[in-house]
C-alpha cells in the first residue's frame, strides 16, 4: 500500500479514536445539568470521566500533529479555511479543560454553577462544531490555486454541515448517556438509561438523514456498507439500553461513531479537501502529502508508539473500571482557608 | 493594523502566556516526584503532606498549560498557513512525535496519578508521577527541536517546484545544535522557575511560622532546585550563546546592539541614551565579555549589525535584515538579570535559614515572595529575545515572517480570535492565580487526612480518596 494511503487511514483512525473517546466525555458534560439533580450526582458524573478525559483529548493533539506532518496542505487549508470554527472549538476546549480541574476547588455554589456552565458549553459547542468541520470537509469548499479557502465563514454554515453538527451533538450525548448508565449506580444509572433511550431515538432521525445525504451525494460502495453498519449499531444500542445492558449499549454507540466516521472518511477518499469550484484546486491524499521520507519516519513512529499508547490507555480504563456511586462521593470536601 | 501584525501579536500573546505555565509544570512535576519518593523511602508523613500540598498546586498550574497548548498547535494552520505549507514536511514531524511519544504519556499518567492514590500499589503510583515528569521533559525536547529548525534550518533541502523545505535527515533535525543547547537551557530554566515558586510559597509559611516541619524540607528542595537550575542556566546559556553566534550572528549582535564589527567587544550592563543603543552611553560596561560570550575568547571578533546587514544584502537580496534592536537589547538583559536575581535570592534564603534559623526582618519574606516574579520575567524575556532576534525571518535565512501569514484570512477574523483568546486568557489568569494563592495559603493537609487517602483500599463503600 502507498504511504499516502496508509497516512490517510492513520489520520482517519486518529480522528475516529478522538470522536469515540472524547465523544462520551462531551456527552457527560452536556448531560451534567440534565441528569445531575444535586451536587453529589454532578460530582459522580464528572468523576466517571475524571481520570481519562485528558488522555482522550490527546487523540486530537496527535491527529492535528500527524495531519501537519503527513499532509501539510490539508492541515494548512483546513485550519486557515475553517478559522472561526476552530477558534470556537478551541475556546470550548479551553474552558472545559480548566473547568474539570477548578470546579471542585471552590467553596460556593455560585462558583460550581459557573464552571458547570463552562462544562456544558465546552462540551456541546465543540461536539456540534466537529460535526460541521467533518461535514464541510466531505462536502468540499471553494479553494484557489494555492489551495486556500476563498469562501467566508457563512459559507461553512450550509444545511449539510448544520445537519452534521446536530448529528454529532446528539450522538455524543447518547454515547455519554450510555456511558453513565454503565459507569454509575442506582438511581443515577437508571435515569441515564432512560434519557439514553430518548436521546438515542432523537439521534436516529438526523443521523439517518445525514448519513443518507452523505451516501447519496458523496458515497461509494464501501461507504454504503459502513453507513448501513452505523445505522444498525445505533438501533442495536437503543435496544440494548432498553434491556438495561449499559455496557453493550455503550459499545454499540462507540461502534456507531466509529462506523459513521469511517463512512465519512471513506466517502472523502481519495480527496482530503475537495474543491467545489475548479476540481484541479482540490486537495487529494496525493497532492496534499508530505514526502515519502517524512511519511516513512512517521510510519515507524506510529508502529512503535501507537500500540504502547493503546496499552497504557487501556490499562487506565481497567484501573478505573469500577462504577462510581453517588454514595462514595465524599459529603463535604476538605475545607480550605 | 494588518493581518500580519495581528497574527504576530496573537502568536506572542498566546505563546508567552502558554510558557508561563510550561516551566512550572516541568519543574514542579519533578519536585512532586522527588517529595513522593522521599515519602516512600523514609515513610515520614511530612513528605506525604508536602507531596499532597505541592501536588495540588501543580494541578492548578498544569490545567492551564494543557489547554493553552492546544491553541499553539492549531494556530500554525490558522494564522500561518503559508508557513505550514512551506515547513510542514520537516516541522510537523517533531510536533507529531511530541504528541505521540510525550504528551500521551503525560496526560494519561497524570489522570492515573490524580485518581489512583487508593487504587494502585504505592510503587506503581509513584512511577506514574515520574512518568509525568519524564513526559514533560520529552515534550520540551520535541518542541525545541521544531523551534530549532526555525532558528537554524538543518536536515532539509529546498524543493523549488513544490515551493517547500523537504526533510532529508530527521536525525539532523533532532540533533540540531540549537536544539541540543536550547533543551538543557529550557529544562534548567524550568527547574529555576519551580524552585523559586517553592521557595516563595514555603516562605509564606515560614513568615507565619506554620507547618515548618513540612515546609522546611520543601524549602531546602526549592533552594537546591533553584541553584542547580541557575548554575545549569549559566553553563547552558554560555553554550547556547556560542551556537547562536555561529548560526545567527545577527541575533548576537542585536543582543548587544553592536553596530560595528569589534574585537574584545564589551558587554554593557546598563546604557542610557537612545533605546536602540546607537548613541548610547554605557553606565556599566564589562570589557571583552560579549566577545567571551560569543566566541569563548575575551579578544574574539564579534560581527556588527551593519556589516552583517551588508552581507545579508549580498546573500539574500536588498532588504533590511536587522531585528528590532531596542527589544533584543533589553530582553537579553532582562533574561540574564532576572535569572541572576532569582539565584541571588535563593542563596540569601539558604544562608538565612541554615540550621533552623528564621530571618527576623519583617520585610524578608514579603521580598522573597515578590521575587517569585523573576523567573517568569526571565523566561518571557528569553523567548521574546529568541523569536524577535530572528526577525525578519520566520525560518532563518529561508523564509520571511511576512510571507508566512495565511493569505486568505481577513484582519477582522484574526482580530476576533485575538480579542477572544486574550479576554479568556485574562479571566483565567485571574482565576488561576486566585486559586493558587488560596491553596498555597491553606497549607498542607493534616496528617490523618493525608494518610487516609494514600493507600489502596478494598472497602467498597469507602468514600473516594480524590474526586473532582
Amino acid at each position: 500500500m502507498e504511504l499516502t494511503t496508509i497516512w490517510f487511514i492513520a489520520i482517519a483512525v486518529l480522528f475516529t479514536g478522538y470522536f469515540v473517546l472524547e465523544g462520551f466525555d462531551f456527552g457527560v458534560g452536556m448531560l451534567l445539568p440534565v441528569l445531575g439533580r444535586e451536587e453529589r450526582e454532578r460530582r459522580a458524573m464528572i468523576n466517571t470521566i475524571g481520570p481519562v478525559w485528558d488522555g482522550n483529548e490527546v487523540w486530537l493533539i496527535t491527529a492535528g500533529g500527524a495531519m501537519f506532518a503527513a499532509f501539510p496542505h490539508w492541515y494548512a487549508s483546513l485550519f486557515s479555511g475553517f478559522y472561526l470554527l476552530f477558534f470556537l472549538i478551541l475556546l470550548g476546549l479551553i474552558v472545559r479543560g480548566v473547568a474539570f480541574e477548578y470546579r471542585g476547588k471552590g467553596d460556593t455554589a455560585r462558583w460550581r454553577r459557573r464552571w458547570d456552565a463552562c462544562l456544558v458549553a465546552g462540551s456541546a459547542l465543540p461536539a456540534f462544531l466537529w460535526g460541521m468541520v467533518v461535514a464541510n470537509i466531505v462536502r468540499g469548499v471553494p479553494l484557489d490555486a494555492n489551495f486556500d479557502y476563498t469562501g467566508s465563514f457563512w459559507g461553512l454554515l450550509n444545511g449539510y454541515a448544520l445537519l452534521g453538527g446536530l448529528t454529532m451533538l446528539l450522538l455524543f450525548a447518547t454515547h455519554g448517556a450510555y456511558f453513565l448508565h454503565l459507569r454509575t449506580t442506582g438511581d443515577l444509572s437508571a435515569r441515564a438509561r432512560a434519557i439514553g433511550l430518548r436521546l438515542g431515538a432523537a439521534t436516529a432521525v438526523p443521523a439517518l438523514a445525514f448519513l443518507v445525504w452523505t451516501q447519496a451525494a458523496h458515497g461509494n460502495g464501501a461507504s454504503l456498507v459502513l453507513v448501513v453498519g452505523a445505522v444498525l449499531a445505533l438501533v442495536a444500542g437503543l435496544a440494548l439500553d432498553f434491556k438495561g445492558r449499559g455496557g453493550w449499549a455503550f459499545a454499540a454507540t462507540a461502534l456507531t461513531i466509529a462506523l459513521a466516521s469511517a463512512a465519512l472518511f471513506c466517502a472523502l477518499w481519495p480527496d482530503v479537501l475537495p474543491s467545489t469550484g475548479d476540481p484541479a484546486n482540490g486537495l487529494t491524499a496525493q497532492n496534499a502529502a508530505a514526502t515519502e521520507k517524512t511519511l516513512g519516519i512517521m510510519t515507524w513512529a506510529a508502529v512503535v508508539f501507537l500500540p504502547i499508547v493503546l496499552l497504557y490507555q487501556g490499562w487506565t480504563y481497567w484501573v478505573f473500571r469500577k462504577r462510581v456511586s453517588v454514595d462514595r462521593i465524599p459529603e463535604e470536601r476538605i475545607p480550605v482557608a | 493594523m494588518d493581518v500580519l501584525d495581528l497574527a504576530r501579536i496573537q502568536f506572542g500573546v498566546t505563546t508567552v502566556y502558554h510558557f508561563l505555565f510550561v516551566p512550572v509544570t516541568i519543574g514542579l512535576s519533578l519536585v512532586v516526584a522527588i517529595l513522593q519518593t522521599m515519602w516512600r523511602s523514609t515513610g515520614k508523613t511530612v513528605y506525604l503532606r508536602a507531596t499532597k500540598f505541592w501536588g495540588k498546586l501543580f494541578l492548578i498550574n498544569i490545567a492551564m498549560g494543557v489547554v493553552t497548548g492546544i491553541v499553539q498547535e492549531f494556530q500554525f494552520g490558522m494564522n500561518w498557513s503559508a508557513y505550514s505549507r512551506f515547513v510542514g514536511d520537516v516541522f510537523g514531524a517533531p510536533l507529531a512525535f511530541e504528541a505521540l511519544v510525550a504528551f500521551f504519556l503525560e496526560s494519561t499518567f497524570i489522570g492515573i496519578w490524580i485518581f489512583g492514590w487508593d487504587r494502585l500499589r504505592p510503587g506503581l503510583h509513584l512511577a506514574c508521577i515520574w512518568l509525568v515528569a519524564f513526559g514533560t521533559v520529552a515534550s520540551a525536547y520535541f518542541i525545541l527541536a521544531a523551534n530549532a529548525f526555525m532558528q537554524n534550518p538543518v536536515g532539509y533541502q529546498l524543493n523549488e517546484t513544490a515551493g517547500r523545505a523537504e526533510l532529508t535527515d530527521f536525525g539532523a533535525v533532532l540533533t540540531n545544535p540549537v536544539a541540543l543547547a536550547a533543551f538543557p537551557h529550557t529544562v534548567f530554566a524550568s527547574w529555576l522557575t519551580a524552585g523559586v515558586v517553592v521557595v516563595a510559597v514555603s516562605g509564606y509559611h515560614f513568615m507565619h511560622r506554620r507547618d515548618l516541619d513540612v515546609h522546611r524540607p520543601a524549602m531546602r528542595l526549592g533552594v537546591l532546585t533553584t541553584l542547580i537550575g541557575g548554575l545549569g542556566l549559566v553553563l547552558s546559556g554560555d553554550s547556547l550563546g556560542k551556537v547562536m553566534t555561529a548560526t545567527q550572528p545577527m541575533k548576537m549582535a542585536a543582543a548587544e546592539a553592536l553596530y560595528q564589527t569589534t574585537y574584545s567587544a564589551p558587554f554593557s550592563v546598563l546604557t542610557i541614551g537612545s533605546l536602540d543603543g546607537r548613541h548610547g552611553t554605557p553606565i556599566i560596561e564589562i570589557p571583552g565579555l560579549l566577545s567571551f560570550l560569543a566566541t569563548g575568547s575575551f579578544s574574539g571578533r564579534v560581527e556588527g549589525i551593519n556589516d552583517l546587514n551588508a552581507q545579508y544584502n549580498d546573500l539574500f537580496g536588498p532588504g533590511d535584515y536587522i531585528p528590532y534592536i531596542p527589544l533584543t537589547y533589553w530582553t537579553f538583559r532582562a533574561m540574564i538579570g532576572f535569572g541572576l536575581l532569582a539565584m541571588a535570592m535563593a542563596v540569601i534564603v539558604w544562608w538565612s535559614t541554615r540550621r533552623g534559623r528564621l530571618p527576623a526582618h519583617r520585610l524578608f519574606w514579603p521580598v522573597v515572595m515578590w521575587m517569585a516574579l523573576t523567573p517568569f520575567l526571565a523566561n518571557s524575556s528569553g523567548w521574546i529575545f529568541t523569536e524577535m532576534g530572528r526577525q525578519p525571518w520566520v525560518v532563518f535565512s529561508l523564509y520571511q515572517t511576512s510571507e508566512a501569514v495565511s493569505p486568505r484570512v481577513g484582519a477582522a477574523t484574526v482580530l476576533t480570535s485575538l480579542i477572544g483568546f486574550t479576554l479568556v486568557y485574562l479571566i483565567l489568569a485571574v482565576i488561576a492565580l486566585k486559586l493558587f494563592f488560596k491553596y498555597a495559603k491553606a497549607g498542607p493537609p493534616a496528617e490523618e487526612t493525608a494518610l487516609a487517602s494514600s493507600s489502596p483500599s478494598d472497602d467498597p463503600d469507602k468514600p473516594m480518596a480524590f474526586a473532582y
